[in-house]
């Protein structure tokens, strides 16, 4: 009936014949919610009330390529969908800028849904048989790990539901850390807890860190410290137990972790160097957000110490006078490694080296 | 606070705050200060209309039909395009071998809620001179019949065999087979009323200035107007009509008949409990 009615002039007829016993009771009713009239008991009269069609409509994008601004009237429709004029706009996502998108988005994306593991099949969870105060010290680093994914997680979901969803692939790989960072949580905790032990201390300096993060309400500056420079560091560390983990399972799942977060870094890098290269102004304002976040945790205590001790027994194996020499030596070492990745990744953003080198130095002392 | 216009509407489902918040701005938007007031059945709605506390009613055709015995000075304003000629129906199974309203004697019809014109009062007027077992589905009494779930209940009962008729509205008769609470081809209309109408904006003696501006602006909502058609379609219309009246005759009688108001508008119907 809507199709033969589609090309007729309002006032022109139709006649209608069929063989339900109700279509009589029934055309009349129809015709009546779509604002025709009813002659002769089975003649539609097209009426005129009809909707604009498609005339005023608008594509919501092309469906290949980003639109730099996503009108938020195209509300949730697909990219590239014929929008209906009318109908609410989408407020609630208030990001609607090309500021969330990076041309890695789609196959970073593709990488990540094709990239995420099982961690009853990909780790061999058998306990380890490991001398007391290492075990301590294991179970000390993953209950800070923890800690820190949760805020991993935190930060990103905050955001996510107010992305336009024009940005959709953004958003899929965004989803797909969110799912990272609880696996990451689910197999610290199963980690902290193989052996039995209690867990370990989560520090008051830590905490107030990781809350800086949670308080950054701009998303380039939240992804910037986050992405870049909190997980960016968190490489290093992740590599660092991959290489002197003391046990198969938390060397095993540092380095399962470790491919993840790389993919996190590499997304954070990508939109924020679009960003800054489309405005350059965008640096001083990470600039001023790691300057803003020092100086928040200037009055805070760093790295819990017993995660840092926890570290030198880790990397030494044991108590050994010897081994805790070659313990700390290996956290040094860890230490400028961390400095000099964040460093590599602020030329990456168009800082300069010196500029690069002085900002790296400023970043939180507990790593994330 | 500024002189508004205000109006009365009956909360029978979620979706009415976002119909008259909508119509609320777009009025706004049209310089013309509009407020509503949500009732949580017609007739405290009614009595507030004629005690003068609301400029306008959006009424039922029951409600109408009370605020005229209360005050005679009740008029309908506007009305909805899908308003005019409805008809209610009682419907049997296919299978039931019943093909007349005398062959209902001595069964169960089942109906809307008590307050339901279209699926109680008018219906069962077709069946006055018949002995039938009344079975009500009694959801969202006081809301007149504007929430479907008595009517539906009715037309479940009816498709499992429970009663032996329903009563319900042409509209739903085609909604309820669609959606398959009826079975296609399963069901026999036996009797129809003649054409009636529904909802009205009722007035009863508001002098507010706004009032002609008000029905004025109603009468030239667009439905290709894509600020306005959402809610056109939400509240179930293509375009304001102005109101009628003679389209009420047969729920007069009816309300007469079951004696659901006296003639002065008091309720009298038993166990009508809004």
């Amino acid at each position: 009936m809507d199709r033969a009615l589609a090309g007729m002039a309002p006032g022109q007829r139709l006649r209608v014949r069929g063989a339900d016993p109700h279509l009589g009771l029934h055309l009349p009713v129809w015709a009546r919610s779509r604002g025709h009239a009813i002659v002769d008991g089975s003649v539609v009269v097209a009426g005129d009330a009809v909707a604009p069609g498609l005339a005023s409509a608008e594509r919501a994008g092309s469906p290949a390529m980003v639109a730099d601004v996503a009108s938020p009237s195209w509300g949730l429709a697909a990219r590239g969908a014929l929008v209906e004029a009318g109908g609410p706009a989408l407020e609630v996502a208030d990001l609607h800028t090309r500021d969330v998108w990076s041309d890695l988005a789609p196959k970073l994306y593709a990488q990540a849904a094709a990239g995420q593991w099982d961690p009853a099949t990909a780790v061999d969870w058998s306990p380890p048989d490991l001398p007391d105060e290492v075990e301590a010290a294991v179970v000390q680093v993953m209950t800070y790990l923890v800690e820190n994914e949760q805020a991993a997680l935190m930060v990103p979901a905050r955001f996510l539901g107010r992305m336009n969803p024009h940005f959709r692939e953004a958003i899929g790989f965004l989803a797909t850390q969110i799912a990272d960072e609880a696996r990451h949580v689910a197999v610290f905790s199963r980690r902290a807890t193989l052996t039995g032990r209690p867990l370990g201390i989560s520090g008051t300096g830590g905490r107030a860190s990781l809350q800086t993060l949670l308080d950054e309400p701009e998303w380039a500056n939240a992804s910037f410290l986050l992405s870049v420079l909190g997980e960016g560091t968190f490489l290093s560390l992740l590599a660092f137990l991959d290489r002197h983990g003391p046990d198969p399972v938390t060397a095993g799942i540092a380095h399962l972790v470790l491919q993840d977060e790389a993919r996190h870094v590499a997304f954070a890098l990508g939109h924020l160097g679009e960003h800054v290269t489309r405005d350059p102004g965008c640096r001083h304002r990470l600039r001023a957000a790691i300057e803003r976040r020092h100086d928040a945790l200037a009055q805070t205590a760093g790295l819990a110490p017993a995660v840092h001790d926890s570290l030198v027994l880790l990397a030494a194996g044991s108590w050994e006078p010897g081994a805790i020499a070659v313990g700390w030596d290996r956290v040094q070492a860890l230490r400028s490694e961390m400095g000099e990745g964040r460093t590599r990744r602020l030329v990456r953003l168009g800082f300069t080296e010196v500029e690069a080198s002085q900002l790296a130095a400023l970043h939180a002392e507990s790593f994330m | 606070m500024t002189e508004h216009l205000l109006l009365g509407a009956v909360a029978y489902d979620p979706k009415v705050v976002t119909i008259w918040d909508g119509f609320r701005r777009w009025f706004a938007h049209h310089d013309l200060a509009f407020d509503y007031l949500l009732y949580s059945n017609y007739e405290r709605q009614v009595e507030d209309l004629v005690a003068g506390r609301t400029d306008v009613a959006w009424n039922s055709p029951l409600a109408w039909v009370r605020a005229h015995r209360l005050d005679g000075r009740a008029e309908a304003v506007a009305m909805r395009d899908t308003d005019r000629d409805l008809t209610s129906l009682v419907v049997v199974r296919h299978d039931s071998g019943i093909t007349s309203v005398d062959e209902l004697s001595g069964r169960t019809v089942a109906t809307g809620p008590v307050d339901s014109p279209q699926a109680s009062l008018l219906p069962l007027a077709l069946l006055a001179d018949v002995e039938v077992d009344v079975r009500r589905f009694q959801t969202g009494v006081g809301l007149h019949g504007d929430h479907i779930g008595g009517e539906r209940d009715a037309a479940r009962a009816l498709a499992a065999g429970d009663v032996d008729a329903a009563c319900m509205i042409d509209a739903n008769h085609l909604l309820f087979t669609t959606e398959g609470t009826l079975p296609a081809g399963g069901t026999r209309v036996i009797a129809q009323t003649p054409p009636y109408d529904h909802c009205n904006m009722t007035v009863v003696g508001s002098e507010s200035p706004l009032l002609e501006p008000f029905v004025s602006l109603l009468l030239g909502m667009d439905f290709a107007d894509p600020s306005v058609r959402p809610l056109l379609e939400l509240e179930g219309l293509r375009r304001w009509l102005p109101g009628r009246v003679l389209g009420y005759r047969q729920l007069e009688a009816a309300v007469d008949r079951w004696g659901f108001y006296d003639d002065k508008g008091e309720v009298t119907a038993n166990a009508y409990r809004p």
